[in-house]
């Protein structure tokens, strides 16, 4: 069962929202509504769920809705209409009381700007939720710590969030919300705020903490890097819709719409597109049933100068080349054994791009994909190319 | 013609009606103005007593000391309190600075306690603070010396009418200020309390009030500066101390004694002022 379950979630600001919402339904756009009621259109309609233990992220640009929403699940924004359910519960429909409650126990938040209260110590900062819960000073400072350890904090709980870099502040962000042992992390542009590099470091230690934790995170961002970085799944937003929903490779390689096909053209696939994505199919003779004749033969019809060797298990053995072929042939040897090579470079099937670069410009021969010994593709140089140029359509053998 | 329309309405008996409704509530509300007055003025009398019993060295001493640790161990305005204190006790204004310092606390304190909840309230509604900003614009631009009026019906003359005039006029910057200082706690603060659960008193004591402390500081400064201006005006109704001297003194016109007594409520005024000001300060830079 989905740990969050997001219905028909719309957020109308202003006045007229009953207008707006009916508006909507006949399918007007957000300048439209605009122009008619005066209403502003937050978030249209959203659905979706999220799966526990998942990296959820909701990417867009600034304007897209995508804050907006975030707050629609924990109702600091109360939602026009629509329901949120979490763990089967519907939060739209709870009073004041229980809506407490699952913000206590289920559900945390990262802010953007970290959120930090400035007269409290990172200790007293990490232990604000459950202060606020009400649990024991030494309950509650001994989880505390153990939170701000987790993200490596261990050393300055003492200190004043002013006296921390910005990197620094974030965790103590990340350790207050972890303290409450909640089921859902609500990251609201956690990283944005952070320069190039540090951004980084807390994105893996994220993936790092999320391995060991088995949090569900529901990730906003506008930047694509982060969110194919960190997502499980994207969700698209823009103009208060959700786009797109689907895995990083998904929305990559098949863009729902020209919107998203603009905005994933920009990126740098080199660090997103892997192995399995350019490789084609390989041209393969099996070795012990086939001999040079049948080598040669194969690459004359298909014009290339040399040709895999598997097994029957398609385990890759190595290659024979044309001219070794032809001289076998002239020379009255039979068993391609004899004339096989088996300098061919191999890469995993989940290799990036970037990776393969190094390889392929040593190599004299095509790279080899293979997964567990098997033969899944190879990949030629021109590949490689086309995969970085966007050129067409990126074919996927598998 | 235009004095037939301007006569056309009669004048409104605006003023009639204002005494009436003074003498009224005079009336009326007796059993609630005579023992206020009665436990009020004893009450302060006390404090005054108390205050005016320490002998001067010592009262001189804690004042600087206090000064001494507000301002970061600085002795600038520990020495001020020094020489300034003594120069009052050597003029022989002593006691009247004591019953005015006095007047100060106890209203001070007072417009505190009713300013800050106040404020409070303005900040957590908009009701409320459509209500209430018009009453603080009309409570700080009349005359204060019209206060003085209905105080002295309410209360007769001395100490008593004397705080009540003051609170009047010096409790808006508290309730202003606190209102402000809620409303400018950046949202990301206020979200972050909701999103963990807070009730609504927990936000405010958690996170609001502590982050509104530097300007709540900067307008409880500002109410006692005005009620010290207050008390001294409040001597035209009996109240005691520095200001009644230097009424006296501008009756008898006697430039002598006006100038001293004068002197007197300066030196109090910059005491109490850095004072203050110090409180405010110290946590705006820690911030």
């Amino acid at each position: 069962m989905p740990i969050i379950e997001v219905e028909n979630l719309t957020k109308v600001f202003g006045k007229n929202s009953q207008l707006a919402l009916h508006l909507l339904e006949e399918g007007k756009n957000k300048e439209e509504i605009l122009k008619e009621t005066g209403a502003t259109v937050g978030v249209n309609r959203a659905s979706f769920t999220v799966e526990e233990g998942e990296i959820f992220v909701i990417m867009g640009l600034s304007g897209s809705g995508k804050s907006t929403l975030v707050r629609l699940i924990n109702r600091l924004i109360e939602p026009t209409e629509g329901s949120v359910y979490i763990d089967g519960e519907d939060l739209s429909a709870m009073n004041k009381q229980e809506l407490r409650e699952v913000r206590r126990k289920k559900l945390s938040m990262v802010f953007q700007k970290f959120g930090l209260f400035p007269h409290r110590s990172v200790l007293e900062n990490a232990a604000f939720g459950l202060e606020i819960q009400k649990v024991d000073k030494e309950e509650r400072i001994e989880r505390a710590k153990k939170a701000l350890q987790l993200v490596g904090l261990g050393d300055y709980m003492d200190q004043k969030p002013a006296q921390l870099s910005g990197g620094m502040q974030q965790r103590v962000g990340l350790a207050r919300a972890l303290t409450n042992d909640p089921k859902v992390l609500l990251m609201d542009e956690a990283f944005s705020a952070l320069d190039p590099l540090i951004r980084k470091e807390m994105q893996d230690e994220l993936i790092q903490l999320q391995s060991k934790m088995k949090k569900t995170i529901i990730f906003i961002t506008h930047d694509l890097d982060e969110a194919l970085r960190l997502g499980d799944r994207i969700a698209l937003m823009r103009d208060g819709n959700i786009v797109q929903i689907g895995t990083p490779e998904e929305i990559l390689v098949n863009p729902a719409n020209d919107y998203v096909e603009k905005f994933v053209e920009d990126i740098d696939k080199s660090k997103v597109l892997t192995a399995q994505h350019i490789m084609k199919r390989p041209e393969t003779i099996q070795i012990g049933k086939h001999g040079p004749r049948v080598a040669l033969e194969r690459m004359r019809e298909e014009g290339i100068s040399s040709i895999l060797i598997t097994d029957n298990k398609r385990h890759l053995h190595g290659y024979v080349t044309a001219d070794d072929a032809s001289n076998a042939i002239k020379n009255q040897i039979s068993d391609l054994q004899e004339i096989l090579r088996t300098d061919i470079p191999t890469v995993e099937k989940d290799t990036a791009l970037h990776d393969i670069f190094s390889v392929i410009y040593d190599s004299q021969t095509p790279v080899a994909v293979v997964e567990e010994g098997k033969l899944l593709g190879i990949i030629v140089r021109g590949s490689v190319i086309a995969a970085l140029a966007g050129e067409g359509e990126v074919t996927n053998n598998v | 013609m235009s004095d037939f329309l301007m006569n056309i309405i009669p004048k409104i008996p605006v003023s009639e009606g204002v005494t009436w409704a003074v003498e009224k509530m005079t009336e009326w509300f007796a059993f609630l103005f005579d023992p206020i007055k009665e436990q009020f003025g004893s009450f302060m009398e006390f404090v005054s007593g108390l205050l005016g019993s320490i002998p001067p060295v010592i009262f001189i001493i804690i004042v600087a000391v206090i000064a001494f640790l507000l301002t970061g161990k600085k002795l600038g305005l520990a020495t001020f309190s020094i020489v300034g204190l003594w120069f009052v006790l050597n003029q022989g204004y002593w006691e009247q600075m004591i019953d005015t310092v006095t007047l100060v606390i106890i209203s001070s304190v007072l417009s505190v306690i009713l300013g800050v909840p106040i404020g409070i309230l303005m900040s957590k509604s908009k009701i409320a603070s459509a209500i209430i900003t018009p009453i603080l614009d009309f409570m700080q631009t009349m005359p204060a010396f019209v206060y003085l009026i209905p105080a002295v019906a309410f209360f007769g003359i001395g100490m008593v009418p004397g705080v009540i005039a003051s609170l009047i006029f010096a409790t808006p910057p508290t309730v202003r200020f606190t209102n402000l200082g809620i409303r400018q706690v950046s949202d990301e603060l206020v979200e972050a309390a909701d999103a963990f659960g807070s009730t609504g008193a927990q936000k405010l004591f958690k996170v609001e009030l502590p982050m509104a402390r530097p300007t709540i500081m900067a307008g409880i400064n500002q109410t006692v500066m005005l009620s010290l201006s207050m008390v001294v005006i409040a001597s035209m109704i009996g109240a005691p101390g520095l200001g009644r001297e230097v009424l006296s003194a501008l009756q008898r016109s006697q430039v002598g004694p006006g100038f001293v007594s004068g002197v007197g409520i300066v030196i109090l005024a910059i005491i109490i002022d850095r004072l203050t000001q110090t409180l405010s300060k110290e946590k705006k830079e820690e911030n």
